[in-house]
């Protein structure tokens, strides 16, 4: 099992162990290691009823070559539809009410005005509020209406005939609240005498994309923590080092700002509740209404046939969702709720801050004896702002000592975002690691070399060190005389192999020599779409863009949620296996026609052939015309991976090179190399896209990213795109993606995932390391703005750090 | 955003006579209809100008250039006689928010854009600006905020086209149904903050800005502007520098500095442009005059910055007006 503990995957989406009792097994010979590093061969055991193992990428047909999506052009030409573009007949428009205090018990709602407003045909008020954290005891709070926390909290909503009159209906629910004294600050909130975000103690639960926090965790004022973990006794790792760094990291909060916000067409029928959503799982939002509204699961179907973007935030039906559909009930009529840009920011989740205080102690040749990290960081009024991922799991230690505390403040809840915990623990530890080098007077890819055992991540060093742009880093520290000034540095990054058994698909052939594939699987931009196709591809030969892909409804197979970087690992085994299936029974089919039995059959490169030499090798469309049936399909499961035993964690060492303008405190990132592994790449194409954005949303965040509140109204003043700052063109650098193919023998595709690894963990790191190479000056803080910087640089500065 | 209705009209004439009882103009609608979601502005009445032909286009005239209010920033960027010769002018146009914008923006509705503050910008707050007594900035997060001439407001100017035409001396011409046409210098468009807090320019509510003058500029004239944010895509500027360079040979005869987002009004630094004004332009002295530009600055508790940003802001724009040193990378474009 994992050693990491820190962040809060639910356990349910770990590898399960394989059932060793089947009797029907098998073992094969799998393609294990990196091509052209430590590639090897190695024995697994699978069920016999697996398809015949693949080879390594460069022998396929199809996958694991760059395709382009699936469904680009659709999205280019602007026919894909999203959320917000489905038109139902009789469709109505909702608008949120929310509170604009951040603290306040509400007193009474008046919705007289809105429900009498022309065009108005339901209003609902919110009784029952979900996200964020819920008290332990209920008891301590009782009122008709939820505790208003934060500002943006949505309160009722109205369901118009047209946006504009749900809008105007609105703006005549009268709310009365009694205001409370409020905190939005994390330093003040942890001060004793702060006020209370909850009156007792306040769990959150996580979601499929992480975020929450155990139950069970003590809770003193507004801080939630701490959640300890330790092994071995740290306070005599220290003693035992012959160095220890010891530096306090600050990093913000961000908001996911996908460029879709949340939002849902919800449609109550008496015999089916449909739900449009722009949702990372189809299956969590009918789990949440199936729960909320007592209905069975097979009374609710959710599609989603495009999705702009969640990054984490989008799982569950939430309150816009369930909302939505109360509004449909009661108006008789589907109903669309889409949030609008300031909703998004304040109500929808957000990436928890960091104040982390991090030693490590070291021996003189590198051995870590001891890390110690203790963090704070607030995820509003929800949980979920652990960050000691990277600290607990990248490196070999001798004893670990961890604590993290959430922090309460009257600020939306926290939700997964991309990585939950590793950007902001990566930021700290991955500079700790490279001040800890230079104190050892070690180079720091030498020092990573002797405190990381990975063996993926030595070959992604070796590729690091043998690179044009890491040979060209001078690595004596601020070595430019002029105001502009060069740095090169490095991070590390980690992610775990997470996995659902609940990913399953169905394959059809049809007479004609279509083929297609559904399931409930939903594409969030990762391009899953195009990866089931290269799949269907390369089992009969057809050509990706003419397979049909039938995905984003529950109707179909169930799929994954996706989150944690689990749809292409979980996900692409049960297809491929239902596209075999789908092959034998193919074969089966057109068996008698041809004259043979199926058993001499096999259907390769698009042909079927004869074992035996029968008759001339046929195209695969000829041979369908003489199925016997107009159709054969086969559906299947994720089986667990077929060695669970061998836990694998993925990642990537990424290189940024940095031009600082020591005089107007900009940094320029000019160039990053980004060498990571995601198993076998399904399609590079589609995975070197996920690293880019990755890789640009890691800069923004260390740039330009800040939700800023006003401490004296509790309110966001940058709630937009124009002033919460998010990376644009000009300030996307030459990005150089090398994808370490890295076989691990585990299922019948051997992919993995990608999407939390990519870039957003070791950005920060990457660029302060840099920083520090072309400065000489350590910056510890994100963002790092114009103001940081400069501050940073007027600062007397310590010694620096040797080499 | 509330409900209003729209006059759409294709005259000058046909617009005057409709701006009465509180109607509002709307051209390129990048700036007024932001305020409007915001909520910040809830007008009944729009009257689109934006179809007036004769608002649109550059004219060279005897006395220099004359810019129709609907000329577009884009179109004022890549006008070939304003790039060779109102370099300053080009360039803030060419900088400002992005391509997009800049294609449907007008110059008229650039100088007229609202203040840059983000408690102003918020239905939320009603401050000195919206007749109440409060400002919320000063003891509330204000970065981006002015560091000089602020008085009871330091909310800071927003536009980059002014940036230029105050060092051009440039004058806006006014026209109302009742009074006709006037002009007035840029230099005393605006309104400092503690002479008038509800007004932010002289502009008349039924008087159309409907052209831009700029007077010829003198020999050995070189210019530039550069403007600088937190990111060079899309970003509010938190320094921009205009600089206006009368040259003889070596010497400057006369030097403009103008500065954007350090306070409510766009202003010029006389005392930068006293250290330049006689001597030859160097590395030296455009650093001292910016070093003097930041005489008098009082920073807020969170926009120390700036003034370490200006200084340079100032030196480098000097420096790429006398062709000594290349467009700025730290600058936007």
């Amino acid at each position: 099992m994992a050693t990491h503990t820190s962040h809060s995957i639910p356990d349910a989406l770990l590898s399960a162990a394989a059932d060793t009792t089947d009797a029907s097994m098998r073992t094969a010979t799998m393609p294990i290691g990196i091509p052209g590093f430590t590639l090897r061969e190695e024995q697994r055991t699978m069920p016999a009823s697996e398809p015949p193992v693949w080879p390594i990428n460069k022998d396929l047909s199809y996958v694991g070559k760059p395709q382009e999506r699936w469904d680009g052009a659709a999205k280019a030409a602007g026919r894909a539809r999203y959320t917000a573009d489905v038109q139902l007949p009789g469709m109505l428009y909702a608008r949120f009410v929310n509170s604009t205090v951040p603290h306040a018990k509400v007193l009474s709602i008046d919705t007289s005005a809105a429900e009498s407003f022309p065009g108005v045909k339901s209003v609902h008020v919110i009784e029952k509020l979900l996200g964020g954290a819920v008290l332990r005891d209920p008891a301590l709070e009782q009122n008709r209406y939820p505790l208003v926390r934060y500002v943006g909290q949505p309160i009722a909503a109205v369901a118009a005939t047209s946006p504009q009159a749900a809008e105007d209906a609105a703006a005549k629910i009268k709310v009365t609240y009694e205001t409370l004294p409020f905190v939005v600050d994390m330093n003040l909130a942890r001060e004793q005498n702060a006020p209370l975000v909850f009156p007792g103690a306040a769990d959150q639960a996580g979601t499929a994309g992480g975020g929450g926090s155990a139950s069970g965790i003590p809770q003193t004022g507004n801080v939630h923590g701490p959640a300890v973990r330790k092994q071995g006794d740290a306070e005599q790792g220290f003693k035992e080092a012959d160095v220890i760094v010891d530096a306090h990291y600050t990093t913000q909060v961000q908001t996911h700002s996908a460029l879709e916000t949340h939002g849902v067409v919800a449609d109550w029928k008496p015999d089916l509740l449909t739900v449009y959503a722009s949702t990372q799982g189809t299956a969590s939002v009918r789990e949440e209404l199936a729960a909320y509204f007592q209905l069975p699961m097979s009374k609710v179907r959710v599609i989603t046939e495009f999705m702009g973007g969640g990054f984490g935030a989008k799982f569950g039906a939430g309150n816009p969702g369930v909302v939505a559909a109360t509004l449909s009930r009661k108006a008789g009529a589907p109903v669309r709720l889409m949030l609008d840009r300031q909703e998004e920011h304040l109500s929808v989740g957000n990436r928890p801050s960091s104040d982390q205080r991090l030693r490590i102690g070291a021996k003189k040749d590198g051995t870590i004896t001891a890390i110690q990290l203790i963090s704070f960081g607030t995820a509003g009024c929800g949980t979920g702002a652990g960050c000691a991922g990277p600290a607990s799991n990248l490196y070999k230690w001798a004893t670990l000592h961890v604590e993290e505390n959430d922090v309460f403040i009257n600020a939306g809840p926290a939700a997964a975002f991309r990585a939950p915990g590793h950007p902001q623990g990566a930021f700290a530890l991955e500079q700790s690691i490279d001040e800890l080098a230079a104190r050892l007077n070690m180079d720091s890819l030498d020092l990573r070399d002797r405190i990381d055992e990975n063996p993926v991540r030595r070959v992604q060093r070796q590729i690091i060190r043998d690179s044009a742009i890491w040979k060209s880093r001078n690595p004596r520290a601020n070595a430019d005389a002029g105001p502009i000034k060069r740095g090169i540095g490095l991070s590390q990054s980690i992610w775990y192999r997470h996995l659902t058994m609940d990913s399953a698909a169905e394959v059809r052939v049809h007479k004609d020599g279509s083929v297609e594939v559904l399931s409930a699987v939903q594409d969030i931009g990762s391009g899953i779409k195009t990866v089931l196709a290269q799949i269907l591809a390369e089992q009969f030969g057809v050509p990706p863009a003419q397979v049909e892909v039938k995905i984003g409804d529950t109707n179909y197979p169930v799929g994954p949620n996706s989150g944690g970087s689990v749809t292409t690992a979980s996900l692409t085994p049960a297809v491929r296996d239902a596209a075999w299936q789908a092959a034998q029974k193919f074969l089966t089919s057109v068996a008698p026609a041809l004259g043979a039995k199926a058993s001499d059959l096999t259907l390769t490169d698009g042909m079927v052939r004869s074992t035996s030499g029968k008759f001339q090798p046929i195209s695969f469309r000829s041979a369908a015309a003489k199925m016997d049936t107009n159709q054969v399909s086969a559906q299947s499961k994720r089986i667990p991976d077929y060695d669970p035993k061998k836990y694998d964690t993925y990642g990537g060492v990424d290189v940024a090179e940095v031009a600082v303008d020591t005089e107007t405190g900009r940094i320029h990132v000019k160039h990053v190399l980004a060498v990571h592994d995601c198993g076998r790449p399904m399609n590079p194409a589609g995975v070197i896209s996920q690293i880019n954005g990755g890789v640009i949303q890691g800069i923004s965040y260390t740039l330009f990213e800040h939700r800023l509140i006003d401490p004296n109204y509790g309110i966001m003043v940058n709630s937009n795109l124009d002033k919460y700052k998010i990376a644009g063109s000009y300030e996307v650098p030459t990005i150089e993606v090398q994808l370490t193919e890295s076989y691990i023998g585990q299922s019948s595709t051997d992919a993995s995932g990608i999407g939390e690894a990519a870039g957003i963990i070791s950005a920060g790191a990457a660029i302060a390391n840099a920083f520090y190479n072309a400065t000489g000056v350590r910056i510890r803080q994100l963002p790092m703005t114009p103001a940081v910087v400069l501050a940073a640089l007027n600062q007397p500065q310590p010694q620096m750090e040797a080499l | 955003m509330n409900s209003f209705s729209l006059a759409d009209c294709s005259t000058v004439e046909a617009a005057l006579s409709q701006l009465k009882n509180g109607a509002v103009v709307k051209a390129g609608g990048v700036d007024l209809l932001d305020r409007m979601k915001n909520g910040t502005d809830t007008p009944d009445r729009l009257v689109n100008i934006r179809n007036i032909r004769e608002l649109r286009g550059v004219q060279a005239t005897p006395d220099g250039l004359t810019l129709g209010a609907l000329t577009t920033l884009a179109e004022i960027a890549d006008h070939p006689t304003i790039r060779a010769q109102y370099t300053i002018l080009s360039d803030a146009c060419g900088r400002a928010a992005t391509p997009h914008i800049r294609n449907v923006a007008t110059i008229g509705g650039n100088v007229l854009q609202e203040l840059q503050c983000w408690y102003f910008r918020s239905a939320e707050f009603q401050c000195i600006r919206k007749g109440k007594d409060q400002c919320f900035a000063f003891s509330g997060l204000n970065q981006f905020h002015a560091i000089m001439d602020y008085g009871g407001c330091p909310s800071v100017a927003p536009s980059s086209g002014a940036v230029a035409l105050l060092a051009l001396n440039a004058t806006i011409e006014l026209t109302s149904a009742a009074k006709g046409k006037r002009t007035v210098a840029i230099k005393d468009f605006y309104v400092q903050p503690d002479a008038n807090p509800h007004r932010f320019n002289v502009k008349a509510d039924d008087e159309l800005l409907t052209a831009i003058h700029i007077p010829k500029t003198a020999p050995g004239t070189r210019s530039a502007y550069q403007k600088y944010g937190e990111k060079e895509s899309h970003d509010w500027a938190i320094a921009d520098a205009g600089i206006l360079l009368e040259m003889d040979g070596e010497v400057c005869r006369r030097a403009v500095v103008t500065m954007g987002a350090a306070s409510p009004v766009v202003r010029r630094s006389t005392e930068a442009e006293a250290v330049l004004t006689g001597k030859p332009i160097t590395r030296d002295t455009a650093r001292a005059a910016g070093q003097a530009s930041m005489t008098g600055a009082m920073p807020l508790s969170m926009n120390g910055y700036k003034v370490q940003l200006f200084p340079t802001a100032i030196y480098r724009t000097i420096l790429l007006a006398a062709g000594q040193m290349e467009r700025d990378p730290s600058a936007a474009g």
